[in-house]
Order: structure tokens, then sequence, then C-alpha cells
């Protein structure tokens, strides 16, 4: 093999236009597509959106699939455990637990994202107005808020079930009466931040007013926070869902939820173990998926406090 | 320090005053009168019933008198059980559930703090990762399906354990652990953090050039900064304790307040519904008080009675 020739001309200096010198080489990213780079890093948190998916998925197609139906009774094929009949077998009444499962799964991821969708939009507004305007406004409501979250959060919701006529929409009211005041206090220290910073300072001097600041400014540059809290206020939605149809005031019959499918197969756990195991596993399972996907969201979000 | 604490006596009165007041009108305004199942009751008797437990007195009469009695811890009798006094159910669970209770914060202060400090020490390696699914997992499993969990592993399946009620030692370990399994991994993610700002402060580097060894480091300098967050989360704590014990003394057969609570809720048991209530609120707030003196005790950098003045 010939050696390479090695001349004078190899070692001249590349010539750069010094309009060239300055440029960028790398694809400048903006903050959503820096947050998603890392986010893909995160295996366990892109497993949990694909379980998420999955769930869903089964929430709106699996109740058919298997061929039976949620609600159809048949004592002689009481408490069957799981065959090629009934996927996950049939409870005491006779009944799918397959197509239950799928069924509660539909109340149960309901139910879980409509009392966090409704945290977060309370807690944002009351969190940003108190955090905006400050003073007085900040005190009143602030103070308001610490009222209600001196008391044990489930104790209050009991409480309300006690009271409030047993329907699905009563039980989400009960679950948001206070589950709004964490956001509204994460929001609120948000806006506080940046509400001293210049760019607001400069939509104001132009003319803004409070209105367009807070739902243009502030609350958008919150996004980030108010997306993680969303994601972990989900589990613990369900979670209380779930507890609360566990001790028998959350969701009532004929409408059933994974607590409720829990509650109802406890007295079999000796003999039918698969009846409480089945909902339980799918309980946990949905629970971990947005946890996981949670703290990956926070940890791209938020760098500094990655460890 | 004596002027602090009887500010915060103050609060918690009337924050009690609050709780009392709101439990009161939210239960009179529940739908059905309390004998309203009996429907056998002849019209002349369930007047004379009414007037024996004062239900005919205007509405502020009720209520001023519930107000005097529940300052002196009498809720009246229960409606469902005749003959006993709400006051008497509470004296008869509180033992089980104090034993429960305090059993099961044990279990999650001292694995919820040794988990998070041997995730910090090994930070990003094994240790750290299976410390850190403990803890996923503890958050993520709900504490009435640990329950049933545990029971069928190790009460149904290897018979180790009994499986229910509450007479030994024995008996407390399932459920406690149980109860302790979400606050334990609470307590752990907030250790690793709080030790890992620790560790990479200056005063540890100083400790560790001076050539203190590992462990005088981790524990003297590391552990007694790094664990304050973990003392002001016992508040929390105590709650969260209280409200899994409504679940898991029913999965467990406990005769516990929790147990009796959710009985009085089914039952719709009005007066034992507000005078647990408001039991489990003097409860909360007086232990939120003792963890903020004890927080003043351990850190002196903060000054308990200048906190107060401020808030």
């Amino acid at each position: 093999m010939a050696e390479p020739q090695i001349t004078n001309k190899d070692f001249q200096p590349i010539t750069v236009h010094h309009s060239e010198a300055e440029k960028i080489a790398g694809e400048s990213a903006s903050y959503w597509k820096d947050a998603w780079r890392r986010f893909k890093k995160n295996k366990l948190a892109i497993a949990g959106i694909i379980v998420i998916l999955l769930l869903s998925f089964m929430a709106i197609f699996g109740g058919t699939i298997s061929g039976q139906n949620y609600y159809e009774q048949d004592l002689l094929n009481a408490n069957n455990p799981p065959s090629s009949d009934h996927w996950f077998g049939t409870d005491n009444l006779g009944r799918d637990v397959f197509a239950r499962t799928w069924y509660g799964a539909q109340i149960s991821l309901f139910i879980g994202l409509m009392a966090a969708i409704i945290d977060i939009v309370i807690g944002v507004i009351w969190g940003a107005i108190a955090g905006y305007f400050g003073g007085k406004t900040d005190e009143i409501m602030m103070r308001i808020a610490d009222i209600l979250y001196g008391l044990p959060y489930l104790l209050v919701v009991i409480l309300l079930l006690v009271v409030l006529p047993q329907k699905l929409w009563t039980l989400i009211i009960a679950m948001t009466i206070t589950g709004w005041i964490n956001m509204a206090r994460i929001v609120r220290g948000q806006v506080m931040q940046l509400k001293a910073q210049e760019f607001i300072m400069a939509s104001k001097s132009l003319g803004a007013g409070n209105g367009r600041v807070l739902f243009k400014h502030l609350i958008p540059n919150t996004t980030g926070q108010i997306l993680v809290t969303l994601t972990l206020t989900i589990p613990s939605a369900i979670f209380t869902e779930s507890f609360l149809s566990f001790i028998g005031i959350g969701v009532q019959a004929p409408l059933a939820s994974w607590g409720t499918m829990a509650n109802d197969g406890l007295p079999a756990l000796q003999y039918y173990p698969y009846q409480l195991f089945f909902p339980a596993i799918f309980i946990c399972l949905t629970m971990l998926a947005f946890n996981v996907i949670g703290d990956g969201m926070r940890d791209a979000l938020d760098p500094k406090e990655r460890r | 320090m004596v002027t602090y604490i009887l500010k915060r006596l103050g609060y918690i009165i009337l924050s009690l005053f609050f709780i009392i007041t709101i439990t009161f009108f939210l239960m009179h305004a529940a739908p059905g009168g309390p004998f309203a199942s009996e429907r056998a009751l002849t019209p002349a008797i369930e007047a004379q019933m009414n007037e024996a437990y004062g239900l005919n007195d205007p509405i502020h009469v009720q209520y001023l008198d519930y107000l005097v009695s529940a300052f002196t811890f009498d809720f009246g009798p229960s409606f469902k059980y005749v003959g006993q006094e709400v006051s008497d159910i509470i004296r008869r669970g509180l033992p089980y559930s104090l034993v429960l209770g305090l059993e099961a914060m044990f279990i999650a202060l001292a694995i919820g703090v040794l988990l998070g400090v041997i995730a910090a020490l090994k930070h990003n390696r094994f240790g750290d990762y299976t410390a850190m699914i403990i803890a996923v997992l503890g958050i993520s499993v709900p504490s009435f399906i640990m329950a049933a969990v545990l029971q069928y592993i190790f009460a149904i399946q290897m018979q180790l354990l009994p499986i229910a009620r509450f007479e030994t030692f024995a008996h407390t370990i399932l459920p406690a652990v149980a109860l302790a399994s979400t606050p334990l991994a609470f307590i752990a993610r907030l250790m690793r953090s709080s030790m890992l700002d620790v560790l990479s402060t200056d005063y540890i580097k100083t400790a560790k050039s001076k050539g203190l060894g590992q462990r005088v480091v981790t524990y003297r300098h590391g552990l007694r900064n790094a664990i304050l967050p973990v003392i002001s989360y016992i508040g929390p704590l105590v709650a969260s304790i209280l409200t899994g014990s409504f679940v898991i003394e029913k999965i467990f057969g406990i005769p516990g307040l929790g147990n009796e609570f959710v009985v009085s809720v089914t039952n719709r048991d009005y007066t034992v519904i507000m005078g647990t209530t408001v039991f489990f609120s003097v409860l909360l707030l007086v232990s939120i008080l003792l963890v903020d003196l004890v927080y003043g005790l351990v850190d002196p950098r903060i000054k308990v009675a200048a906190k107060g003045d401020k808030g």
C-alpha cells in the first residue's frame, strides 16, 4: 500500500469567513424540545406512557373482545377460576371479571382524570390570582386554602360524601373540594417569582391589562409545573376513588370501578384470590405508570432538580 | 416560648371551633333524620325519641349545646347503638388504633430513613436503584391492596402470621406494615434527596478533609442535618396513618377508631361521625404542634418563637 503523500499544502490554514465564525452549528432547541429530548432518555417514563396508552385502549375496547359482558349474572358459574371462557374468572354473581375489569377501568380512569383536571383548573386560577395580586387578596385566599388544608383530605371527602347524594358527579366534587390546594400553592409560588421579571414589566408597559398578563404570560410560563402536577394528581385521584369505593362510599352499584371490585373481592380472598388481584394489579399498574411519567416529566422539565 | 405555645393553642382552639361548626351543620344538612331507617316507628314514638335526643330544640340551641359539650369531650349518645356514649366508643377504640398507629409510624420512619440513606450513599448505583424502586412501588401500591397481598402471602399461603384481629404482637405486624408502606416510601424519597443535598455541602467536605472516617461523616454530620425535613414530615405522616387506618382496620378486623369511623359512616350514625371527626382533628392538630416544637429543639437554627411571630 502506497504511503499517502503529505505535502506542505496539507498544512495550510483553512480560511473561515468572519461572518461564519459566529454561526451555531447545532439546531437551536426550544424549551419543550429540550425537555422532550431529556424525557425520551427516561426508559421507565416511556414505558409508563405505553402502559397508560394500552390501559386506555383496553378500557375502551377491552370489554367487548372476550365476548362476555360486564353485567350479566350467571349464578351457576359463580366464582369460576380463570378459563378460556372467562379469562379472569367470574365473581360471586357469575359476572365476567375480565369484562368488569375494563368497565371498571373506564370509571376509575374517568374519575381520576376529571378530578385531576378540575383540581388543576381551580388550583391554577386560585394560585395565579393570589400570587399575582399579592397583598390582602393573597393573604385572604391563601388563609382559606390553609384552613381547608389543615384537615386530612380523605376525612373531608368522606364527611362530604355522607351528606351529598351518592352519584358519580358528587364523588368527583367531593374529591376536588380540597384537592386543588396543592396546585394553587405551586402556581402561586411560580407566579410570585415570575411577576418580578422584566418580560412582565415590558408587557405591562406596553399596556397589557391584568387579565392578559395573567393568562398570556404568567400561566403559560408555569405550564411545565402544571403538567407535572397534573400527572402526579391523577394517580392520587385514582387512589382516592378506589379507597372510597373500597370502604363502600365511593362508586355505587350498578356502576363499578376497580375500587368496588377490590372491595367485592376481599371477602373471597381466601378461596378466590383472583377476584381481588385482577382489579388490584390494574390499580397499582396505573398509579405506577402515572408516577413514573410524572417523575420523568419533572426531571425533564426541571433539570436543576435532577439527581 | 410560652407565648408562642399559647398562641398556637389559641389557633388550635379556633380551628377546632371551625371544624365542630362545619361538621355540625354538615351532619344536620344530611338527608333523612337519624331514625329514618327504623320504619316501624309510630309518629308518637319518633316524637318521643326526637325529644329524648334533643332534636326538637331549635337548631341554634342544639348547636350551642353541642359546642359546649364537645369541649368537655361529651359527644352525646350514639344513634345506632342504644345506650352507648360516643366518648365510650372512642375510649374503647383508641388503644387499638394508638398501638397500630405508633407501630406503623415507627416502621415508616425507621425503614424509610434507612432506605433513603442507603440510596443517597450509593447514589446512582445498585443500592440507590433498589431503594428507589421500593419507594416507587410503595407510593403506587395503595395500602389496602398492600394489606390484602400481605394477608394472602403471610397469613393464607405461608400461615406465618395471624390473618386478622388484634391480640398479640404477631397480630400487629401485618396491619402495621401495610399501614406504613406508603408513608415509608415518601420518607425514603425525602430522606434521599435531603441526604444528597447535605452530602454535597461544604461542611461535609471539611469534615472529610479533616480526616474523619466515612461513618462519622455520614452519621454525625450528614444524617443529623439531613433528617430535618423528615421531622417536619411527621405532621402529614400522622394524617396519613390516621386515614390509612380506616381501611387497614377494616381489612384486619381491628376494633379501632378508624373502623368505628367507617362503620358510623356506613350506618349514618351522625353523633359518632361528628365525635370521631372532632377527636381526629384534636389528635392531628396537637401532634402538628408537638412536631413543630420538637423541630425547634432539634434544629437550633430555627427559633420557634420567632417563627410564631411571623405567622
